[in-house]
């Protein structure tokens, strides 16, 4: 009856030889405790490790970068507008012993950076004028001819300090109190600010009240320009029209003198000679079927009427 | 009586013979066969694998990274000793924000449930709201980088490119973002996402940021439209003034040439006339130097062959016949003829 021993040996010893190795991944760090005290130091190196079978526990912890996504607060700025911030980290388990030690499980640190990175972006948050946490720069807005004006004294404010600067101030703060607990909180970011409702309706309605502002102020440019256009066109009718006829006149005027002239200087050589031969012109032109004429025999024309001799 | 075998013959308890069925007997080696292929069959599947072609194996061995295969069939280690991850690195992905692709085809519909809603709410510089939707197209650069130093990189890079366009929105103002600078702003939040990575070191190339539709809020909408109906009008009743000045304005510089014209040729005219006049006047005169009387009288004469005959009524009296003239009946107009 061999084989039954043999087969017990053989299983107590498959177990003894199962439960002394234990694997390490590339994303793991590995803390091994014995009557749960931790013994050594932290396991990192990947691959195949050894440890006192059945008495010594394995426990594993990510090495990787963690998700930390903080609930979105409604939080008061500096100049005391409310808006919903949303932040979101990545930290590591910098000492895994400590962390271990500290919190046991990955959920007690996140809860434990919940309240640390909640308390610091309160904190930021208050110290700071909406502007400086939602801006980055202080470049210049481009704005179009027509909405020339449109922005608040406070939207074109120079900012000092900036978002970029805000979360790192937030990540050096929280930074400080982390390790106590093993962690080393890597980056924070702001997921997403935006206006709790009230003060969102009071924004849409500077938005709206701005947009009427300036599409009534383009409106009455428009008609205003057109206007002047309008009363730039009469001006310029009227003149073309008048300094045509003046143009015109002048020339006519230019003419008759000329014409009189002429008249002058020919008719003016021998005037009774032009009086006569202008009266027989406008005899000839003057009268007609309507004349009742008188005429003398003593006349040039009928003197010879009476005799051969004048 | 002799105790056979197990199922073979009669077995005897106790003086009665029990007869048992028979068994069938199975030849011994199939069973070892059957187990052996088994075997076989598991170390087989634990130890091939396929890579696709877009694709690349991590191979670990007890969790230690030792190499990447490429696209093709491989063998590993058997029975969990090394163990594969396949990471697509040539698939082009792509991530949505604002929005969700229902049914993608030749049209793709658009869902806007309230997390996507959620995602394209955002500040602008000018602390206003705008509503953006954008697209990210990457791949994984680093296929160790993307599965042991950051977990959960979906996740990871979805909240960083949602920081990457709202910081960079944060810095333009709302009209930039719908208008203006929407090519300017997705290269930013593409170069700030790319930082965001390489700072993170996920492994991952940002290949495109592309903005879609970029809207101010429902809330304001009518109110920006309005701008662009005011912009609009302006334009059109400057227009309006224009083509009429321009109908008007060329008209009446027209009408005034027209009257230089005019009197340009009135003027033409006029000096024609009075030279036409005087040239005829001064040949005339010229030949009356010559014989002055004499042309008198012929003029005269001619003049009242060429009168006398239109002439309506006429009278022929003595000279010394003047009494009469109060006893003529004068009918119509007279014209005196006198001597």
């Amino acid at each position: 009856m061999r084989s039954p021993l043999v087969a017990i040996v053989g299983v107590v010893l498959a177990i003894v030889v199962f439960s002394s190795l234990y694997t390490v991944s590339e994303t793991e760090q590995v803390i091994i405790t014995q009557f749960g005290k931790p013994i050594g130091g932290v396991v990192t190196t990947p691959g195949l490790h050894v440890k006192v079978p059945v008495i010594q526990n394995v426990h594993r912890f990510d090495k990787r970068w963690l998700e930390f996504d903080g609930d979105p607060n409604e939080v008061p700025t500096k100049d005391k507008k409310y808006i919903w911030v949303d932040t979101y980290a990545r930290w590591r388990i910098a000492d895994a012993l400590r962390f271990y030690q500290a919190v046991q499980h990955e959920r007690g640190g996140q809860s434990r950076l919940d309240d640390i990175v909640d308390g610091e972006t309160r904190n930021a948050i208050a110290s700071f004028d909406l502007i400086e946490i939602v801006r980055s720069s202080d470049r210049e807005f481009q704005i179009t001819e027509e909405l020339e004006g449109i922005m608040t004294a406070e939207a074109v404010a120079e900012i000092t300090i900036g978002r970029e600067a805000i979360t790192q101030q937030i990540l050096e703060r929280a930074s400080v109190i982390t390790p106590e607990f093993g962690v080393e909180l890597v980056d924070v970011r702001f997921k997403r600010i935006n206006y709790t409702e009230s003060v969102q309706q009071a924004v849409f309605q500077r938005m709206i009240t701005e947009r009427k502002r300036i599409a009534e102020r383009s409106r009455s440019e428009g008609q205003g320009r057109a206007a002047e256009i309008l009363g730039q066109k009469e001006r310029d009718v009227l003149a073309a029209t008048s300094v045509g006829y003046r143009t015109a006149e002048e020339l006519k005027g230019k003419a008759d003198a000329t014409a009189t002239d002429i008249y002058a200087r020919a008719f003016g050589r021998d005037p009774s000679f032009y009086e006569f031969f202008k009266s027989m012109e406008t005899l000839k032109a003057s009268l007609g079927k309507d004349a009742t004429v008188i005429l003398s025999t003593d006349s040039d024309l009928l003197r010879f009427m009476k005799g051969s001799r004048p | 009586m002799a105790r056979g075998n197990w199922g073979e013959g009669p077995i005897d308890i106790g003086g009665a013979k029990v007869q048992l069925p028979r068994l069938p007997q199975l030849p011994t080696g199939s069973i070892r066969l059957v187990v052996i292929a088994a075997a076989v069959l598991f170390l087989l599947f634990t130890s091939y694998y396929q890579v696709e072609p877009e694709e690349v194996g991590v191979i670990q061995r007890f969790g230690a990274y030792v190499r990447t295969t490429e696209p093709g069939p491989h063998l590993k280690i058997p029975f969990g000793v090394e163990s594969v991850t396949k990471v697509p690195v040539q698939r082009q992905l792509k991530m949505e924000f604002g929005f969700r692709t229902v049914r993608s085809g030749q049209r793709s519909e658009f869902a806007s449930p309230a997390e996507a809603q959620a995602e394209s709410r955002m500040l602008t510089g000018d602390l206003n709201v705008a509503v953006v939707e954008w697209i990210v197209q990457f791949r994984i650069r680093d296929p160790k980088a993307f599965l042991f130093h950051v977990r959960d990189v979906p996740e990871t890079f979805r909240y960083m490119s949602e920081a990457a366009v709202r910081k960079v929105v944060g810095d333009h103002s709302v009209d930039e973002v719908i208008t203006t600078g929407r090519a300017e702003i997705a290269l930013e939040a593409k170069a700030e996402l790319q930082r965001l990575c390489d700072l993170y070191g996920i492994g991952i190339e940002v290949q495109q940021l592309v903005l879609q539709d970029v809207n101010p809020p429902d809330a304001v909408r009518p109110a920006f439209n309005e701008v662009n109906q005011a912009i609009q009008e302006k334009e059109r009743a400057i227009n309006e003034a224009w083509a009429d000045y321009n109908q008007a304005v060329p008209r009446a510089q027209g009408e005034a040439e027209q009257l230089v014209r005019a009197a340009e040729g009135y003027a033409l005219e006029r000096e024609n006339y009075a030279l036409g006049d005087a040239k005829r006047f001064e040949a005339l005169y010229a030949e009356y130097r010559k014989a002055p009387e004499v042309t008198r009288k012929r003029m005269y004469l001619e003049t009242m062959i060429e009168l006398l005959p239109q002439l309506g009524q006429k009278v022929i009296l003595d000279e010394k016949a003047r009494g009469v003239l109060p006893l003529l009946q004068l009918d119509g107009t007279v014209k005196e003829v006198k001597q």
